[in-house]
């Protein structure tokens, strides 16, 4: 089955193509079902493939399957080929069953939508891409997954591309990310020079084989991180990750949630030998970005009063904890809180599009409240999201969340507070955002005209195929945790680590690295201090917003995002527009003002040789054979040619 | 070793077919009365469909693996200055044949150029075929007297079509176009003559225009090796065209009718880019290598200049010229960083750009058809009123932004993986150009399509099916060179494997090999 692993991209670019010609004349929801029949293709693909691997003995479980070559150039020779091994499945598991997922809730979701199968167009596109990104056996294959869902970002969030926020909202993903490929595209030149291939087991080897320069390898990573950094939304590059909220919210849960957006974790991940012969600074870079983003959106997601809004800085901070994880050398926690995050996150996204769905396009929180009892089984789900995202044992997000944080301190005491004053802001947030839109009171009364509807105004239960993929990504965010539990003495044996035996040897060490540190002697008790800090961050937002017992802290910087989003736009508005019409100047009045006053001269010189002629072709003739006539003269005279 | 091979010879001079029949057709064209316009049309529609069908076999013929020259034809011209009708084909110039012969053709047929009166049509028709004829002829030549004169000629309907059939300011911008080019032209005629001349007495023995006798067996010192191919670079460098020359192309661009433009974007700036890979690398390597810096910095210059003047501009067709320019930067930086992937790279790109860049001119075209503006500012929410007609111009959009799996990645992605061993700091700032090319396309795209239309934008007609067809090739050619490129780069390989070669063994310079270190298996038989 390992061998078919090109059939996880070709299905849904296949429903991709067949959308094209076909998508109007299929039609609502037959294009929607057509289009999720696709990606669940892609799924069964992978179990199989899964399965498959599984049964291998573990020197075995990768295949490379080669499909063309496709630029093959001198000694750059690459194919378009791609690799099933075990991150690579694992990868494309979670990415095909959550797409899948999202797709049936988007079928209720864009009901009514006059572009109701271009949507499905664009998501069918967007999952080829995505599985291509995650199977490429090389890099160039991987980068054409990776702009491939970068185009289908761009399309998706601006969809509804009449409004001009949504157009923008757009561009600016699009062109952010690009700043990224820059960075990814550069460390490809570094490693074809130094490596001579792109293909990840020549550069893995050559790194593990000490035949990579410390330099290089640094390099390499650092350039590699520059586009994760871009495409992860981490800092300074996050801002393009709330304006995309502007897409329809199944976008928001697929890609700027759940899959795309971990594109930069995998890519580390998956040159992780690269990281390992790279000097010291760069994994400690690494985590200091990723905690300084994960805090700093914390702070902002506490603020904010969209409920979109809300859950995109907390996906900018949860990636944040997942670079946390690499540059702690924790690539297994990295993978799993990806996963785990991937599962509650989407969740909270489809959610909240519930949520958007029953309060007729609302999304201000402030104009929610007591939820739970119109939309039952949304606030059901929505609540096991958010105890999986505060960190409360035993749904997922708690294991992977403190699996981070255990090797965060075995690396770095500063690194390991940092995170945890998240973790405490995670769980506050989350909290907040709970109390406001499902408990407490009714809010939406006094906006009922706002929302359009005349007279009586009730939020509705979304329907059976919006609610589904609800219930099974609840029961996910509930057990997930389970593929990789952590060593305590109370967990059978074989429960322990099966994440990190099913990606050995592709992530060579696992928590054995930081077996001998006292954080992990003492993990016992960490965990408990994070269990101790998610319910005190549930308790502080319990105390400030459904007992009204401690002031609201929401200051206006924080809800601006420490203005760190409007600084940019004033400077691209002010000086960088600026700087770029001196360019425009530039090249009117200097550059071509030189050649228009040499034209000019020219031109009175052409204009004399003209006096003599009658038309252009006369006049043209003249100049070409005075000049041919004249160099000759020079050659045979000057020169002495015949 | 870059003899004028034999190779997969036809039983008729395919190569001289190719610039006549056009030449033929023109003439033809120019004889048929105006009073039956149909027979004109005909006759120049059969003639370039003709070409472009020779243009088709000769690529199926070409020998896919062979060095050397193909399809070599030669006539003694003028036997004592050594000037002959010396015609060949190799990977470097294949694409490019092809892309002359099948592009007229289209033009020709697929853009109505708004003319006057049936007088007006038979001279448009018979200047483009001119044109055709000596764009193929400089392709073509391996004679330097010989391409000067076509690279002469392309001229001269170039200059007519702009000012007969452009738009408000069309004479300012013909002229310009034609000084322009003419003042480099100058440069290359004293050069080439120079070049024929000073040969004699340094390795050749006597004089001659032949490229390949001349490339081979010259032996000049150094410094006079360095003003000659200064020669021919002003005339190139003008032609691409490079910053800071590059002022007549915006100008041109906006003002020359939409076929102008097509071809001129198409394959006419090519002849700069060829120029500087078929004559200054081929003839002067060891000036081409010494000079390098200068041309690797004004090409990564134009990259980030031209950009970011296509930024702010207002023109939509002014911004696609800049963007033409910026393009056409990474040609020039894969160029002269002399590498087998670079070069290669450059090769494609002239093709992949003369695709994308043409087929986004005409769409320029088809929006002014319907709007008769070029002002972004007046348009407006066209995706939602003619969806199709926008999917296209994403299309196009995403090849000319370089999105892997379309046609301008391939280009220029091999453009800078080539150059970075080579011409490292040069290719890090030139990669930058493609954050650059995003936005300004993007937002060109967002301003002209997207948003809410407005009154005059509400009833913008949705493509075609004429315009389907017209576009339909361009597309297809953007995807399959995306995808599978195999087929075009395996012809452009060898080709560029022989003047690399060429190159290190009359300049100092050494191909570096990739993963040298790592000690990676060498696939080069393959």
């Amino acid at each position: 089955m390992a061998e078919l692993v090109w059939l996880i991209p070709a299905f849904p670019l296949f429903g991709f193509l067949v959308l094209l010609v076909f998508g109007r004349r299929m039609g609502e929801p037959g294009a929607g079902y057509f289009a999720a029949g696709m990606v669940f293709a892609s799924f069964a693909v992978s179990v199989g493939a899964f399965f498959d691997l599984v049964g291998r003995d573990e020197a075995e479980r990768s295949e490379v399957v080669t499909l063309f070559s496709w630029l093959p150039v001198g000694s750059l020779q690459v194919d378009m080929a791609f690799l099933a091994d075990p991150l690579s499945i694992g990868m494309s598991l979670f990415v095909t069953g959550i797409a899948g997922l999202i797709h049936l809730f988007a079928v209720g979701y864009m009901h009514g939508d006059p572009k109701f199968s271009k949507f499905f167009l664009y998501l069918n596109l967007f999952v080829a891409s995505m599985a291509v990104l995650v199977l490429g056996e090389n890099l160039l294959v991987t980068f054409l997954g990776w702009e491939g869902v970068g185009v289908c970002s761009y399309f998706l969030i601006s969809f509804w591309h009449r409004r001009d926020s949504a157009a923008t909202a757009g561009k600016k993903a699009f062109v952010t990310n690009r700043v990224g490929d820059w960075g990814v595209m550069t460390a490809m030149f570094l490693a074809f020079g130094a490596v001579g291939s792109l293909s990840y087991s020549a550069i893995n080897s050559a790194a593990e084989s000490g035949s990579l320069a410390q330099s290089t390898a640094t390099g390499i990573a650092l350039l590699l991180f520059v586009g994760a950094v871009g495409k992860s939304a981490q800092l300074p590059l996050y801002f393009w990750l709330p304006d995309a909220m502007e897409g329809p919210t199944p976008v928001s849960a697929l890609i700027h949630a759940a899959t795309m957006v971990t594109a930069g974790v995998f890519l580390m991940v998956r040159v992780n030998p690269v990281l390992a012969v790279s000097a010291e600074y760069v994994p400690t870079i690494i985590a200091w970005v990723g905690v300084a983003t994960a805090l700093f959106a914390a702070t902002i997601a506490v603020a904010q009063n969209d409920i979109k809004k809300v859950l995109a800085y907390s996906t900018v901070s949860q990636l944040g904890f997942m670079f946390l994880a690499i540059g702690s050398g924790a690539y297994v926690a990295a993978i799993f809180h990806m996963m785990t995050h991937a599962a509650f996150k989407a969740l909270l996204f489809l959610g909240s599009g519930s949520v958007i769905h029953g309060m007729h396009e609302e999304q201000d929180m402030r104009k929610m409240g007591a939820l739970r009892i119109a939309m039952p089984i949304t606030a059901g789900t929505f609540i096991i999201g958010w105890l999986a995202i505060a960190g409360v044992p035993p749904f997922a997000g708690f294991w992977s969340k403190d699996e981070i944080l255990l090797f965060a301190l075995a690396s770095s005491p500063a690194l390991y507070v940092v995170g945890l004053v998240t973790a405490l802001l995670t769980a506050y947030y989350m909290t907040r955002q709970v109390i406001m839109v499902f408990l407490g009171t009714a809010r939406w009364e006094s906006h009922a005209e706002e929302h359009g509807a005349h007279g009586e105004f009730k939020p509705h239960e979304s329907s059976p195929i919006m609610l589904l993929p609800l219930i099974v990504l609840a029961g996910l965010s509930a057990v997930m945790g389970i593929i990789q539990l952590p060593s305590f003495s109370w967990i059978p044996k074989d429960l322990q680590y099966r994440l990190e035996h099913w990606l050995h040897p592709i992530v060579a060490f696992g928590e054995a690295s930081i077996s001998d540190t006292s954080a992990y002697a003492n993990k016992g008790w960490f965990a408990l201090l994070a269990v101790g800090i998610a319910l005190a961050g549930i308790g502080l937002a319990h105390l400030v917003y459904s007992k009204r017992s401690l002031p609201v802290i929401e200051p206006q910087i924080m809800a601006d995002g420490w203005r760190y989003d409007a600084t940019i736009s004033d400077f691209m508005g002010g000086p960088g527009r600026r700087s770029f019409e001196g360019m425009v100047a530039l090249d009117e009045k200097v550059v071509d003002g030189a050649v228009n006053g040499s034209a000019t001269l020219v031109r009175s010189l052409s204009g004399q040789l003209r006096r003599g002629q009658t038309g252009f072709v006369r006049n043209y003739a003249a100049v070409i054979g005075i000049g041919v006539v004249v160099m000759l003269l020079w050659f045979v005279v000057g020169r002495g040619v015949l | 070793m870059f003899g004028a091979v034999a190779s997969g010879e036809l039983a008729f001079p395919i190569l001289s077919m190719l610039i006549l029949v056009p030449v033929g057709g023109a003439v033809l064209v120019a004889l048929l009365s105006a009073r039956r316009p149909e027979f004109v049309k005909l006759a120049a529609v059969l003639t370039s469909v003709f070409t472009g069908a020779l243009s088709i076999w000769l690529t199926i013929a070409f020998e896919r693996s062979a060095e050397g020259f193909q399809f070599v034809s030669r006539h003694t011209w003028i036997e004592q200055w050594g000037i002959s009708w010396y015609l060949g084909v190799d990977g470097i110039s294949l694409f490019m044949v092809l892309l002359t012969g099948v592009l007229f053709p289209i033009v020709i047929l697929g853009i109505d150029a708004h003319h006057k009166n049936a007088r007006q049509e038979k001279r448009y028709l018979a200047w483009m075929l001119l044109l055709q004829a000596g764009v193929m002829g400089s392709f073509l030549s391996l004679d330097l007297f010989m391409f000067f004169i076509f690279f002469e000629i392309v001229l001269v309907p170039m200059y007519f079509l702009i000012g007969g059939w452009g738009y408000e300011n069309r004479v300012y911008a013909a002229t310009k176009f034609f000084l322009f080019t003419m003042l480099g032209s100058a440069f290359m005629l004293v050069s080439i003559i120079a070049t024929a001349v000073l040969a004699r007495d340094n390795g050749v023995g006597q004089i001659t225009f032949d490229l390949v006798v001349l490339a081979e067996q010259s032996n000049f010192a150094a410094s006079t090796g360095r003003w000659l191919f200064f020669g021919f670079a002003v005339a190139f460098a003008v032609k691409v065209p490079i910053f800071p020359v590059h002022t007549w192309l915006p100008d041109a661009h906006t003002q020359a009718p939409t076929a102008g433009s097509v071809v001129l974007a198409g394959v006419m700036l090519k002849l700069g880019t060829y120029g500087f890979i078929r004559f200054g690398l081929y003839l002067f390597p060891e000036a081409a290598w010494w000079s390098r810096s200068l041309f690797l910095t004004l090409a990564v210059i134009g990259v980030i200049y031209a950009a970011i003047v296509a930024t702010m501009q207002s023109d939509l067709k002014r911004l696609v010229a800049y963007s033409s320019i910026a393009h056409l930067g990474f040609i020039v930086l894969g160029t002269f960083a002399i590498t087998t992937q670079s070069l290669t790279g450059s090769v494609l790109q002239m093709v992949s750009h003369g695709v994308s860049t043409g087929a986004l001119f005409l769409m320029v075209g088809m929006i002014y058809e319907r709007r008769h503006t070029r002002q972004i500012s007046e348009l407006g929410g066209i995706a939602s009123v003619a969806p199709i007609f926008a999917g296209f111009f994403m299309v196009i959009m995403l090849s000319s932004i370089a999105v892997p799996g379309l046609n301008g990645f391939v280009g220029e992605f091999l453009i800078l993986i080539g150059s970075f061993p080579t011409a490292r700091w040069w290719t890090v700032v030139a990669a930058t150009g493609v954050i650059l090319a995003a936005l300004y396309l993007l937002w060109a795209y967002q301003r002209v399509f997207h948003g809410e239309a407005d009154e005059a934008n509400r009833s913008f007609p949705e493509i075609r099916a004429r315009e389907v067809a017209v576009l339909a090739p361009f597309i297809v050619a953007i995807v399959f060179t995306g995808i599978y490129p195999k087929p075009i780069l395996e012809r452009i390989e060898p080709a560029v494997v022989t003047l690399v070669q060429h190159v290190e063994s009359r300049s100092g310079f050494v191909e570096p090999v990739p993963g040298a270190v790592a000690g990676t298996s060498d696939q080069e038989g393959n």
